[in-house]
C-alpha cells in the first residue's frame, strides 16, 4: 500500500498566532571526557512564513548546533537537550516520536549544508540522490522520481539538466553542487528552510547567484528561511531580522535596519566596527580584543565581559537577561543604552 | 611609487601543468594554463593585492614567485636576479629574501614541533643568519614582535587558537628578515573578530620592517584596506592592474565591475535599488580557455573582435590605469568596503 505523506504528518494547520517555527529557551549540552560543553544556553527565536531570519555568529557560538537541534540530527549522546522547546506550527518537535520526527525532517523543515561536496554522496549520481526524496517520502517509482529530479534541476537552473542528471557530484563545480543541495532541500516543498553557511565555500560571483536563487525560491513558495552565516554583508543583503549569537546565547536580536543603524550590544558593535571602510584606510582596523571563550569553562556573568570595552563590575557577576528595547528588539547587555547612544 | 626601489620584477610569467594520457607511454594531450603571461612590479614597502575567483591562478602565481614551482617561461627577478633560473646555493640564498604566510594555520604548522622549533626552523636551514646559541633568544624576540608571549616557546600548535597560530606562521615568515612576504589568504580561515587583529599586525610589521607584501585574498574589502595597488586575475591573466582607488572606484574591465558588484555591502539601506551585475555560469576551464579575450563567454559587452583578438593589459583611452578589454570604460559600481 502506498501511503501519502499527508496521512501521517503529525503537524497540521491551525496554529493560531504562533509563528511558523519557534525555538524557545533551547539548551544543548555535549557530555565529553573533558567535561560538559554547553553549546547552546537558552536560545529563543522565531521565523514566520516568507520571512528571512539571519543567525549571525562565529565558530563555536552555537548557531549550527541550534539548527541541528531543529532538524533533529544531533548525535544523542553525546548531545543532550536538557531544556527548551522547538515548536513547528505549535507542535513541540522535541516531544515527537522518532517516526513522526522523520516525517517533518526534509518534508516540512529542510536544511542546506555548507560544504556540498561532503554533504553529497560521491558514489551515487545526483539524479539518484535528488529522486531519493520522492522515492522515500512519496513512494514514487524510480522513473517518475527521476523525472521530478530533472524538473528540480531545471528549477535551480542547472544547465542541460536532462543530460547531467546521471553525473556524479565530482563532475560539477562548487556552485552547481550547491544548487543540487538546494534542489534536494526544496524537493518536497518545505515550509522552513535552514541554510547553514550556504555560500561560505563559494566565490563572490557564485555567491551572488546562489543568494539570488534562494530569494527567488522563497518568493515563489513563501518559505521561512533561517540563514546561518558569519558574513555581515550577506546578512545586510537578504535578512529581515537578525539574531546575533555569542557563546551559545543570543546577545542581540533586531530587525535588520535597526542593527546596522545602531547596534545595542558591544559584540555586535565590535563586529560592525571591524569591517574595513574606505574612509579609514591607512588606519588600524577596530579589533575586538582577546579570544572567543572556551565552552567548557564559560566566563561568569556575561560571557563577553573579558573582551568588552563597556565592562563594569556587575558584568563579571550578573548574567544579563535579554532586555527588551522595543517590541521587536532585544539586547543582552546591562549597558545597552550606552552602547546604543555611541 | 616610482621613487621607491623596485624589488620584484615579474615578466611574462607562464606556468602550464601538462595533462597526460597513458600509463606506460605518457603523451601530453594538453595543459592546464594556470598562469599564462603575468607581468608586474613590486616596490619596497608596498602592498600589491591580488584578487580573483578560485581557479584563476592566484595560488600558483604565489608558488612560482616562491620558486616552489618552476615557471614554464618568463622571469621573476628579485633585486635584479632571476629566482626562476637560480639553482643550488644561489637559490637558497635568494629564498631568504622572499617568505610566505600560508592560508590555513591549522595545517601549515607541524603538530609535533614546538613553537620554538617551528619559528626557529629557518635558522636550521640558513645557519649563517643566527649562530646556534643565539637562536632561542631570536625566536623569543619574534614571538614578542607578533604579539605572542615569549614564554610560550615550548608549547605545541594545538595549544593556540586560530589567530595565534596565524601569528606563529607570520613569525616564521619574518625569521630570515625577508624584504618580500607572500601572504596567500592569510585571514580567510579566521573568525571575523580575529581577522582585524591579524590585518593590523601585518600592517604594523610592514611599517616596522619596510616589508613588501603580495597579498592574495578573495575578500575584496580586506584587500582594499591593506593594498596600495591591486591586480585582478581571471583565468591565469591580469585583466586589470592599478592603484586601489582606481580599481575600486573607477574599474574599467567588465569582470572587475561584476566582481565588485557581487560583493554584499554591509548596509541594508537601499538594498533594493542597488545595481548588481550577476555573471552567468562558471569560469571556463583553464585547460581550454576561450580564444581572444578569456572573459568574453561571460561578458555582456562581447563583440566579434573579442573572439579574434586578445586584448592586452595596457592603459586605454578614458582610463588612467592598465586594463585588458577592447571596450574598457570606467564605471562606478557599488562601493566596496
Amino acid at each position: 500500500m502506498k501511503k501519502t505523506s499527508a496521512d501521517v504528518l503529525p503537524v497540521e494547520g491551525g496554529f493560531g498566532n504562533e509563528p511558523l517555527l519557534a525555538v524557545d529557551n533551547l539548551h544543548v549540552e555535549f557530555h565529553t571526557r573533558q567535561g560538559t560543553v554547553r553549546a547552546v544556553n537558552g536560545v529563543s527565536y522565531t521565523v514566520s512564513a516568507g520571512e528571512t531570519l539571519a543567525v549571525l555568529g562565529e565558530s563555536g557560538s552555537g548557531k549550527s548546533v541550534t539548527a541541528q537541534a531543529i532538524m533533529g540530527i544531533l548525535d544523542v549522546p553525546p548531545a543532550v537537550i536538557p531544556k527548551g522547546e522547538i515548536r513547528f506550527k505549535g507542535t513541540d518537535l522535541l516531544k515527537l516520536t522518532e517516526e513522526a520526527r522523520t516525517q517533518v525532517r526534509g518534508q516540512r523543515v529542510a536544511m542546506i549544508f555548507q560544504d556540498a561536496l561532503s554533504a553529497l554522496n560521491p558514489v551515487f549520481t545526483v539524479g539518484w540522490q535528488i529522486s531519493e526524496m520522492f522515492r522515500v517520502h512519496r513512494g514514487m517509482s524510480k522513473a517518475d522520481a527521476m523525472k521530478k529530479a530533472v524538473e528540480l534541476m531545471d528549477r535551480v537552473r542547472i544547465p542541460a539538466a536532462r543530460q547531467r542528471v546521471n553525473d556524479y557530484p565530482h563532475q560539477f563545480s562548487g556552485g552547481m553542487r550547491q544548487r543540487i543541495m538546494i534542489a534536494m532541500s526544496i524537493a518536497l516543498d518545505p515550509e522552513v528552510l535552514i541554510a547553514d553557511e550556504p555560500t561560505t565555500a563559494l566565490d563572490v560571483t557564485v555567491q551572488a547567484q546562489i543568494m539570488e536563487l534562494l530569494a527567488e525560491l522563497q518568493r515563489e513558495s513563501q518559505m521561512g528561511l533561517i540563514l546561518i552565516t558569519h558574513d555581515l554583508g550577506v546578512v545586510a543583503d537578504v535578512a529581515d531580522k537578525i539574531a546575533v549569537m555569542y557563546a551559545g546565547r543570543i546577545v542581540e536580536n533586531a530587525p535588520v535596519h535597526d542593527i546596522y543603524k545602531g547596534p545595542a550590544h558591544p559584540y555586535t558593535k565590535g563586529l560592525l566596527d571591524s569591517i574595513p571602510r574606505v574612509d579609514l584606510k591607512g588606519q588600524d582596523l577596530y579589533a575586538i580584543k582577546g579570544l572567543p571563550p572556551n565552552l567548557l569553562d564559560l566566563p561568569t556573568g556575561c560571557a563577553f565581559h573579558p573582551r568588552c570595552p563597556y565592562r563594569q563590575d556587575n558584568c563579571v557577576t550578573d548574567h544579563p537577561p535579554l532586555h527588551e528595547i522595543s517590541g521587536t528588539r532585544g539586547s543582552a547587555c546591562h549597558y545597552w543604552r550606552e552602547v546604543l547612544d555611541d | 611609487m616610482t621613487d621607491k626601489e623596485r624589488i620584484l620584477e615579474v615578466r611574462d610569467l607562464v606556468k602550464h601543468f601538462p595533462l597526460t594520457q597513458g600509463i606506460v607511454v605518457k603523451r601530453q594531450i594538453g595543459a592546464i594554463k594556470a598562469v599564462d603571461g603575468v607581468s608586474f612590479d613590486l616596490h619596497k614597502g608596498e602592498t600589491l593585492g591580488i584578487v580573483g575567483e578560485s581557479g584563476c591562478g592566484k595560488s600558483t602565481l604565489a608558488k612560482v614567485l616562491m620558486a616552489l614551482e618552476r615557471p614554464t617561461s618568463g622571469s621573476v627577478r628579485i633585486s635584479g636576479r632571476d629566482i626562476a633560473k637560480a639553482k643550488g646555493a644561489e637559490l637558497k640564498h635568494m629564498r631568504r629574501n622572499i617568505q610566505m604566510v600560508m592560508q590555513d594555520p591549522y595545517t601549515s604548522l607541524n603538530p609535533r614541533m614546538t613553537v620554538g622549533d617551528i619559528v626557529g626552523e629557518p635558522y636550521e636551514i640558513h645557519t649563517e643568519v643566527a649562530p646556534r646559541g643565539d637562536r632561542r633568544r631570536r625566536v623569543q624576540e619574534l614571538l614578542e614582535v607578533v604579539g605572542l608571549n615569549p614564554d610560550h616557546i615550548n608549547r605545541y600548535p594545538h595549544q593556540f587558537s586560530g589567530g595565534q597560530r596565524q601569528r606563529i606562521g607570520i613569525a616564521r615568515g619574518l625569521a630570515l628578515q625577508p624584504e618580500i612576504i607572500v601572504c596567500d589568504e592569510p585571514v580567510s580561515a579566521l573568525d571575523v573578530s580575529i581577522q582585524a587583529q591579524v590585518i593590523n599586525l601585518l600592517e604594523r610589521l610592514q611599517d616596522e620592517f619596510n616589508l613588501a607584501y603580495i597579498f592574495i585574498a578573495h575578500d575584496l574589502s580586506v584587500v582594499r584596506h591593506i593594498s596600495d595597488r591591486v591586480g585582478v586575475m581571471y583565468l591565469g591573466k591580469f585583466v586589470e592592474l592599478g592603484k586601489d582607488v582606481e580599481i575600486y572606484d573607477r574599474p574599467a574591465h567588465p569582470y572587475t565591475q561584476a566582481l565588485l558588484s557581487a560583493v554584499p555591502v554591509p548596509d541594508p539601506e537601499g538594498r533594493e535599488q542597488r545595481e548588481r551585475i550577476i555573471l552567468q555560469g562558471d569560469p571556463p576551464s583553464p585547460a581550454n580557455p576561450p580564444s581572444g579575450c578569456r572573459f568574453r563567454t561571460r561578458c555582456w559587452k562581447a563583440q566579434e573582435i573579442c573572439a579574434q583578438e586578445e586584448p592586452l593589459l595596457q592603459i586605454r583611452t578614458g582610463t588612467g590605469h592598465e586594463s585588458a578589454c577592447h571596450f574598457a570604460e570606467t564605471h562606478d559600481v557599488v562601493h566596496v568596503g
